[in-house]
């Protein structure tokens, strides 16, 4: 089976084709540079994205807070977290309420899903 | 009015401004960092997606993260910040500048410098900016708008989503509203090619299967109170074919259809702008047509990495500390801009020390060659195994390729 895609590792974008065999083997060509076979690799056999979201902050958190302070907290994966998984994983984060202060760097949900990843908070809030 | 002096003021504190705040602070000027907003970071603060900071920290960073780092960076230095503080005039009284900002906690502040460094950054072009004809209904937003609405503000400007554009803020709220839980039925880019990353492009629509039509023009937003959808037509050989018109419906339209450098302040201090980069023309140092008044970041071009910002700002506040300390340029060249560019910034150069040049193309290209010439003379050429217009590229040139520079020489820089 083909199947085309494009290599996102620089911004030449070549145009990959990759050919599974019968033995699972997976055949690279179109690529310039030896990363874009690795990179076919990873992509056709298991995907990884970082996913980044933002939490809500709970209701009785933060006395009263600046009419201009962020109303949500930006979080992030620390590594790529497998793509297939990603919905999930959005419906974890969007279940968070965060009490404040959140740190920069916190972590907020410890080996998401059972993937080795943590969530982290992106920016300090108050 | 309360009044205050330092050696400098910066006016924005985003990622240009924070930058070259922290350079006048290394070379032991006061300085002030005025920005409207409640934190430091200007638009980073609302990029909560990942891909800054690749060559300034070595690591890739959400567009908070990175401005964290260079808001403690400020806070461990001397520089005063004036947070939530509008400036609204640049004026000049000899040789000193005036600062005029009004804000709720501070009411009206003037402050005295013998330097001032713009970093504004930019704004979004709108549909009055592109035209597109049809009704006004509500749910027609900026792209970047609608960013600080979702991530900072935490609302959600509709549940179908239609893309008009292909710019990298577009793609990014494609995914983002995806990620929410929106459908996204299209992107719809005039150009036949997109204008933003390739890596957006498969991570931002092709991972939501959301179709990506090139050359096509949005000829309606129809709807009544609401949108309800846009029409879109396919240009064939560089002619519309209206007869091949589609509707697709949508409640949401987001316009990512390129920035626009944030002038009205320089304009206001008489500054002369570059109608091509719609920012300030400046010499070899970044100083534009108002002596002591330097420009860096998106308000003299707009960039497409925070790390080249980053280092822009920091040459002008370095630039800035020279002209306090009454250093200035020998002899400047003229930059022409040649053939396949479409504009060079800085447009001058000082023979004398190393210079940094960036420039956009206005073609895609594999195999380029990028060449400058002084006075016909090749100088300098670098290959390009890619080079499109929403790439910034950018060139080094010093003594060893303009030492023969006469007053008279002309340097130009092409692409082939
Ligand atoms: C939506 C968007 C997405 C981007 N995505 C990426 C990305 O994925 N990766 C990447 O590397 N780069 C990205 N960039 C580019 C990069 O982040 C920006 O170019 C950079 O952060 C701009 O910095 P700046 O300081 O020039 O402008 P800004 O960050 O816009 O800062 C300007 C500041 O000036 C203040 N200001 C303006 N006028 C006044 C006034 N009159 N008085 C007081 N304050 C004022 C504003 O409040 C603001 O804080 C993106 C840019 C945008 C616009
Ligand atoms: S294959 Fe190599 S050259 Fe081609 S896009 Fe990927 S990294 Fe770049």
């Amino acid at each position: 089976m083909k199947e085309e895609l494009t290599c996102i590792t620089c911004p030449l974008g070549c145009r990959l084709v990759a050919e599974r065999g019968e033995d699972g083997s997976l055949a690279v060509s179109g690529n310039r540079c030896p990363r874009g076979a690795a990179y076919a690799r990873e992509e056709l056999l298991a995907p990884k994205r970082v996913v980044t979201a933002t939490c809500r902050i709970a209701p009785a958190s933060g006395t009263r807070r600046d009419e201009a302070a962020p109303r949500r907290v930006p979080v992030k994966t620390s590594a790529p977290f497998p793509k297939e998984r990603v919905p999930e994983l959005l419906a974890e984060i969007y279940r968070l309420e965060l009490a404040l202060p959140v740190a920069r760097g916190a972590v907020l949900l410890a080996d998401a899903l059972g993937s080795g990843v943590d969530l982290v908070a992106t920016r300090s809030v108050e | 009015m309360r009044e205050l002096r330092y050696d400098a003021v910066v006016v924005g504190g985003g990622a240009a401004g924070m930058a070259a705040a922290l350079a006048l602070d290394s070379r032991g000027k006061s300085c002030a960092v005025v920005d409207r907003e409640p934190s430091l970071g200007g638009i980073l603060l609302q990029c909560v997606h990942n891909g800054f900071g690749l060559i300034e920290f070595d690591e890739e960073l959400t567009g908070p993260e990175f401005a964290e780092r260079f808001a403690a960076r400020l806070a461990d230095s001397r520089i005063a910040t004036f947070l939530g503080a509008t400036v609204l005039e640049i004026a000049e009284e000899g040789e000193e500048k005036l600062v005029f900002c009004v804000s709720p906690s501070l009411g009206g502040l003037r402050i005295r410098a013998r330097a001032v460094v713009l970093a504004m950054g930019c704004r979004e072009r709108n549909r009055g900016n592109i035209r597109i004809p049809g009704t006004r209904p509500a749910g027609v937003y900026t792209a970047g708008l609608a960013q600080r609405l979702v991530n900072i503000e935490g609302y959600v400007p509709g549940k179908d989503v239609v893309v008009v554009g292909s710019g990298d803020i577009g793609l990014i709220m494609a995914r983002r509203m995806s990620w929410i839980g929106c459908k996204v039925h299209a992107a719809v880019e005039i150009l036949p090619y997109p204008s933003g990353l390739a890596r957006n492009i498969v991570q931002c629509l092709r991972d939501f299967s959301i179709p990506l039509y090139l050359s096509h023009l949005t000829t309606s937003v129809y709807g009544r109170d609401r949108v309800e959808g846009v029409e879109v037509a396919p240009i064939e050989d560089g002619a519309l074919q209206p007869e091949k018109s589609f509707r697709i419906p949508c409640d949401t339209v987001l316009l990512s259809v390129g920035l626009v450098p944030e002038n009205e302040l320089s304009k206001g201090a008489g500054i002369e702008l570059n109608p091509t980069t719609g920012g300030p023309i400046v010499d070899s140092t970044l100083m534009t047509s108002r002596g002591g008044i330097f420009a860096c970041g998106n308000v003299l071009h707009v960039h497409d990495l925070v790390d080249y910002v980053a280092e822009e700002a920091r040459r002008a506040g370095l630039f800035a500390a020279d002209w306090l300390e009454g250093r200035r340029p020998r002899k400047e060249l003229r930059v022409k801009v040649g053939p396949n560019l479409r504009y060079v910034a800085p447009g001058k150069v000082d023979p004398s020390r190393e210079n940094k040049l960036y420039m956009r193309t206005m073609i895609v290209k594999n195999e380029a060659l990028f060449e400058a010439r002084l006075d016909n003379a090749v100088v300098k050429s670098v290959k390009k195994a890619h080079i499109q217009p929403s790439e910034m590229l950018s060139l080094s040139l010093g003594p060893a390729e303009l030492e023969r520079a006469r007053p008279d020489s002309m340097l130009e820089l092409s692409i082939q």
